[in-house]
């Protein structure tokens, strides 16, 4: 019967308004406040990388498809920055602020719906892959390793690919009895990804069978297609196939993690 | 009072969380410019109550209108007109003082410059202007529930809700929130309190609703409930037989209830009684006080522990 303003107890579609910015803009000032933090890993970590691995071990190791191995790894630093950066603000991020600060209940109480707090931490996390990945490409841009012009689609490719980490990362904070929960997927789901989706060596290096299982399975594997794509010109993968990829579970998870968080604080 | 004052209506209102029922079947009303109190000990439902009016969870059965409107599909309207004191500290700590009242007045779509305006009225009214650029982690308990007041009114809200509002705070700070309920309801503003303690109680509320395992088992004005329950004044006697048999025999029509070491006595004549306990019981520690909304709420929901 809850018709008008919020959509029904069970599983729907949800009901958003402009008020979902309200809810982003509240993550984004404090984000504000502690931009200095912030920043630092997002700029240290590609330059690690970048010269341990890039120039180091890639000194050892013969060019994979016409590309050196410090420009095969650029666009995985600069991928694997958007998987971090939102599926962490919203695991660890939305779940201090639902759970330890009360921030969700403190919402709820004035016209803005439990939906629309989810779906503005969504668009946060979104927001957060797109700045520390554009903070990685600064990076690889300074090395000298883009490309092709391309590379300016990178922002758009980390808002889409964060929003469906960042609602992949909802589910499981919809289900995580306490904040150690997320050792879980953060070893079982995001340590695979970054070693096997096509990062750091080619995707068909592997069996034909974690092939398979990367590309149906894996979502880094395809951002990071799409992203060496717009910043080298290789695509190794179909870029629309790969991008449909991304939109189609960016939506399914983004609509099961609002019934989830919804189910979790509408009691 | 008459239909247009009627600003709550709860017919038949049930919350259910599994098999455990919160509400059970209340019915109530509270009109425009009251302040009233839901007692009950831990438990009791009042808590759960308050949280359906402001539409932060759905009804299990029942229906609950807010200024006409159904909590269950016009959340929106209703919670703007509302303005809620959660008994939990939910301020926001990654925001200083002030900020915490502007970024919770931009969920109500005011506008920046009103919202300034109303954040810093709020805080004088509440003598926090001086911490306005305080982190909330350095606030005392004292500061941080006068905060969650002044955000509770950052939207001029018509109902205030506010869940054990002075729970845990020191005297001086407790008297500073009654001072400020009280000149809020002065201005018109519709107040439901939930608390525990009595006195508050007496202090503040035109009426009580007094809840006991998710039912309003007692409700109407306290001094009127203390008459009626209680009577005017209370004797009190330290518990011993002799005592008992005393009452039993001589004081049929006396009402007592025996809590540990002390009996309470509850008498339409108790200074008669008064009399003759100091006489025959002078060693028994015997004293009459006025009787007062504890001693209802205590007739009325026993001593057991709760929880």
């Amino acid at each position: 019967m809850r018709t008008t303003d919020d959509s029904p107890v069970g599983f729907s579609f949800p009901k958003l308004t402009y008020r979902v910015w309200k809810v982003w803009r509240r993550n984004f000032d404090v984000f504000l406040k502690t931009i200095r933090v912030n920043f630092l890993p997002s700029l240290l970590e590609p330059i690690l990388y970048l010269v341990a691995l890039g120039l180091g071990l890639g000194g050892f190791i013969p060019p994979i498809d016409g590309m050196s191995y410090i420009q095969f790894i650029a666009p995985s630093l600069v991928s694997i920055s958007m998987m971090y950066g939102s599926f962490f603000e919203c695991t660890y991020g939305s779940f201090v602020r639902m759970y330890f600060q009360k921030t969700f209940d403190a919402i709820i109480a004035t016209p803005v719906s439990v939906e629309e707090v989810i779906a503005g931490e969504l668009l946060w996390g979104a927001t957060r892959a797109t700045i520390n990945s554009s903070t990685a490409l600064v990076v690889v841009a300074a090395f000298g390793l883009v490309s092709t012009p391309f590379f300016i689609f990178v922002p758009l490719l980390a808002f889409l690919g964060g929003l469906m980490f960042a609602s992949i990362a909802m589910c499981f904070t919809a289900i995580a009895p306490n904040i150690d929960f997320f050792n879980y997927p953060s070893f079982l789901f995001l340590t695979p990804m970054f070693l096997l989706s096509g990062t750091f060596f080619p995707l068909s290096a592997l069996p034909p069978a974690v092939q398979t299982f990367a590309l149906l399975f894996l979502p880094l594997t395809h951002l990071v297609s799409v992203a060496r794509g717009l910043i080298i010109g290789v695509f190794t993968t179909s870029l629309y196939l790969s991008v449909a990829w991304i939109a189609v579970v960016t939506f399914v998870f983004f609509i099961i993690s609002l019934n989830l968080m919804k189910k979790r604080l509408i009691k | 009072m008459n239909s247009s004052h009627l600003l709550i209506k709860a017919r038949n209102l049930t919350k259910k969380f599994g098999n455990l029922t919160a509400v059970d079947h209340v019915d109530f009303e509270v009109f425009k410019n009251e302040c009233v109190g839901f007692l009950g000990p831990n438990g009791a439902g009042k808590t759960t109550t308050v949280r359906m009016v402001y539409c932060f969870l759905p009804l299990t059965e029942g229906e609950l209108s807010v200024a006409n409107m159904n909590v269950s599909n016009q959340q929106r309207n209703i919670k703007k007109m509302i303005g809620v004191a959660p008994q939990e500290d939910n301020l926001d700590p990654d925001f200083t003082v002030l900020k915490n009242l502007l970024v919770y007045a931009r969920y109500f779509d005011i506008s920046k410059a009103e919202a300034s305006a109303r954040a810093k009225q709020l805080l004088s009214f509440f003598q926090l202007e001086e911490k306005q650029d305080v982190l909330i982690t350095h606030l005392s308990t004292g500061m941080k529930r006068r905060l969650i007041l002044a955000r509770a009114l950052i939207n001029e809200p018509q109902l205030l809700l506010l869940d054990e509002p002075t729970a845990g705070l020191d005297p001086q700070n407790r008297h500073i929130v009654w001072d400020k309920i009280r000149s809020l309801k002065k201005r018109g503003v519709t107040i439901i309190l939930t608390t525990h303690y009595m006195e508050e109680a007496t202090a503040l509320c035109d009426r009580t609703f007094i809840m006991d395992r998710g039912r309003i088992i007692e409700n109407g004005p306290p001094a009127e409930l203390i008459r009626k329950h209680v009577g005017e004044d209370v004797l009190e006697v330290n518990n011993n037989e002799k005592v008992i048999k005393l009452l039993t025999k001589e004081f049929s029509d006396a009402d007592f209830e025996v809590f540990g070491e002390r009996i309470h006595v509850f008498t339409k004549k108790p200074h008669g009684v008064f009399e003759l306990f100091l006489k025959k019981f002078p060693r028994n520690n015997v004293s009459i006080r006025n009787a007062n909304l504890e001693d209802v709420f205590l007739k009325l929901t026993g001593r057991r522990l709760r929880d």
